[in-house]
């Protein structure tokens, strides 16, 4: 299991090996699982409520599913760890925490001044999601 | 026009702040040019084949005058002391260095504009009608809408690595002057019996190789439902778009694999589901920027006599301008499109002279449109002759709006590194060869792409023309028939294609076909339609 570089949550990292989406159904006692860019992650919602902790692979930078398949996870309450693995770059983290990801395993490790960089580049956010962040219309309505 | 506030401003003064970051991690080494690529592109910086290449934005094609200006600054400082205009409504710069990209960034963002997402495998600038807000036929002003748009795509953080790129065209005319059903999204804005807005979405159209109409998935969202709409166009397209084959990559594909109705019925539910998600910005801000789109003070009672008595200028006005919905004004195009030059460069003399007649007698407006022109939109009758003086005196008088000198053309083999064939010299020879018969031939739209990826729209040309490489030299397609606008068609091939020389022969042995069988009133397209394709093909191989 690719241990997190970055995370941002409180609670004890699971230790569980994460399964695929396909077995995770009929494995009762996973608690972790791994989405590859191919998996529908709408197939994990009837088991949230004992998932700890999720993995999106990213194989490739480029490709962006995993960005749909973590904000599809939040949209339907899921508060566990949201781990990015794979070709995770500094250039891409910011986006990913903004679609709820909220650990991060990168293959090859990140510089972390770069990355707090990264995290920390815009103040405002256009657009609403499951972060929180109010986006810059709610800003300018009050 | 909108202003940013302050939010707006910090956005784009943090982007050009990032870019510096990463312009400097690559000139040290940190970073390889494999893992800059992708960054630069999301700054609209292109490796060509001789330098670095900047696409800046124009959102939905509208500039002020200080922006104009700011472009020729640029044109001068950076470049080669002109810049060329582009099918997207953008500006390009060809020689530019990778070291001075961030301060041209940082130019471009004290005069609110920037090169965000002008390439990239993510939402690209949101593209409308060059007359919005002048049209007597606009439903509304669209702009607001596109703004709209502008904002709630810019760093989206799910669709900023799509399978593959995604543009947007907004209209709010039955007559469609951006090519709409040539985008992934084109938005037709409606009223419906009530008098309420809403957006007509239609979905998967697109040039390149493989080109489609877009289909008409949803007639009526109602407008505060537009974004969360386009999100989940969107979504559905990231997550099934296909990502195996990058020539099958685009939305068009999905949507015509998928089929209409399933694509249709998978939008529908995501919808279904982000409208409990709170994503759409208040209708407050929607009224916010509309505010801001509000008629400049126009005159009054403005006189809408001409003196047509120049007939150079007479020809200029019948040819270049359209009507406007205010008493008393006109639409001007300034053709980039003199005879036997490049299709939609300008020099920076130019382009601060247009600036100048902005400020002076548009209200401070002007427009790109796709066609490669600028549109001065609000020009009081009255000052009509004087401004088409100065255009005149500065080579910006050509009038040729939509006649055969004024071509759409990619850059091509001269500067583009995907390019199989020369575009430019071709529309240069066309032009010189038969401007002298422009009037004669009338309305008839030529365009011409360098290559398959069709930046130069040659499938919706009147007469189009592709540049393929043909065991490693040059070659010619003409199609016929291609048309955008509301009764969108694409062209057809005629048969074998044609050297340089010969391809210039060839439109000019169409436009003689169509010369000779025309019927009273009927533009080429017309005639081509009524008779099809087989006495085009007999004098062109007969």
């Amino acid at each position: 299991m690719a241990e997190p570089q970055f995370r941002f949550r409180d609670d004890e990292p699971v230790g569980d090996p994460a399964v695929t989406v396909d077995s995770f159904g009929e494995q009762s006692n996973a608690a972790a699982v791994r989405i590859e860019p191919g998996d529908d992650a709408r197939d994990l919602l009837p088991h949230l409520d004992r998932i700890r902790l999720v993995e999106v692979n990213f194989p490739v930078f480029g490709d962006g599913r995993g960005y749909s398949a973590a904000r599809l996870l939040r949209e339907a309450g899921y508060a566990g760890e949201l781990r990015a693995v794979g070709d995770v770059l500094v250039d891409q983290i910011a986006f990913m925490r903004r679609c709820g990801f909220d650990a991060f395993a990168p293959d090859v490790p990140l510089n972390p001044a770069d990355a707090e960089a990264a995290f920390a580049r815009f103040d405002h956010v256009y657009q609403p999601t499951t972060d929180g962040r109010a986006p810059i219309w709610a800003l300018r309505h009050g | 026009m909108y202003k940013y506030d302050t939010y707006d401003q910090a956005m784009v003064d943090a982007r050009v702040e990032e870019f510096r970051d990463q312009v400097k991690r690559r000139l040290e080494g940190h970073i390889t040019e494999d893992q800059f690529k992708p960054l630069r592109l999301m700054n609209g910086l292109y490796l060509q084949l001789h330098a670095y290449m900047l696409r800046v934005a124009v959102p939905y094609g509208t500039l002020s005058s200080a922006q104009m200006r700011m472009l020729g600054y640029i044109a001068d400082k950076y470049d080669r002391g002109y810049g060329h205009f582009t099918t997207r409504q953008n500006i390009q710069y060809n020689w530019i260095k990778l070291e001075d990209a961030p301060d041209i960034l940082a130019d471009l963002a004290s005069v609110e504009m920037h090169a965000i997402q002008t390439s990239g495998n993510c939402i690209r600038n949101t593209t409308s009608d060059q007359y919005a807000g002048a049209a007597a036929d606009e439903v509304i002003d669209p702009r607001p809408y596109a703004e709209l748009i502008r904002q709630w795509s810019t760093f989206h953080p799910e669709f900023s690595f799509l399978p593959r790129k995604f543009k947007m065209a907004v209209i709010a005319s039955d007559t469609d002057r951006a090519a709409m059903r040539l985008h992934d999204i084109g938005i037709q804005l409606v009223k419906n019996d009530a008098g309420e807005v809403g957006a007509a979405f239609y979905v998967g159209g697109g040039m390149g190789r493989t080109p489609m109409v877009a289909p008409c998935i949803n007639p009526f969202v109602p407008i505060d439902q537009m974004i969360t709409y386009s999100e989940a166009c969107l979504r559905v397209y990231n997550r099934y778009g296909r990502r195996d084959n990058k020539y099958k990559a685009r939305i068009k594909i999905l949507v015509h694999e998928l089929g209409k109705d399933e694509y249709t019925r998978q939008v529908e539910a995501e919808f279904a589901h982000l409208l409990t998600q709170g994503i759409e910005p208040p209708l407050a801000e929607l009224h916010r920027i509309q505010a801001q789109f509000a008629d400049p003070a126009f005159e009054a009672g403005a006189s809408d006599d001409l003196d047509r008595s120049d007939p150079d200028f007479a020809l200029w006005v019948d040819t270049n301008c359209v009507v406007h919905k205010q008493p008393g004004y006109i639409a001007v195009t300034i053709s980039l499109k003199p005879v036997g030059g490049i299709p939609g460069d300008a020099s920076a003399d130019q382009i601060r002279l247009m600036a100048d007649l902005a400020r002076d007698h548009s209200f401070d407006e002007l427009r790109v449109t796709h066609a490669q022109n600028i549109v001065l939109p609000h020009v009081k009758k009255a000052d009509l002759y004087g401004l088409w003086q100065q255009l005149d005196a500065a080579g910006l008088g050509t009038a040729n709006l939509d006649r055969i000198g004024d071509i759409i053309a990619c850059p091509g083999l001269d500067y583009c590194s995907l390019a199989n064939a020369r575009s430019i010299p071709v529309a240069q020879k066309i032009s010189e060869r038969l401007s002298d018969r422009s009037e004669a031939i009338g309305e008839l739209k030529l365009k011409i792409s360098g290559c398959i990826n069709a930046c130069g729209h040659h499938h919706a040309g009147h007469i189009g023309i592709l540049g393929v490489d043909r065991k490693g030299v040059e070659n010619y397609q003409l199609l016929l028939g291609g048309c955008e606008g509301a009764d969108t068609s694409l062209g057809q091939i005629t048969g074998p294609g044609f050297d340089e020389d010969g391809i210039v022969d060839a439109v000019e042995k169409a436009t003689e076909v169509y010369l000779s069988t025309r019927q009273d009133g009927e533009r080429f397209l017309d005639t081509y339609r009524r008779i099809g394709m087989a006495p085009f093909k007999e004098a062109l191989y007969g």
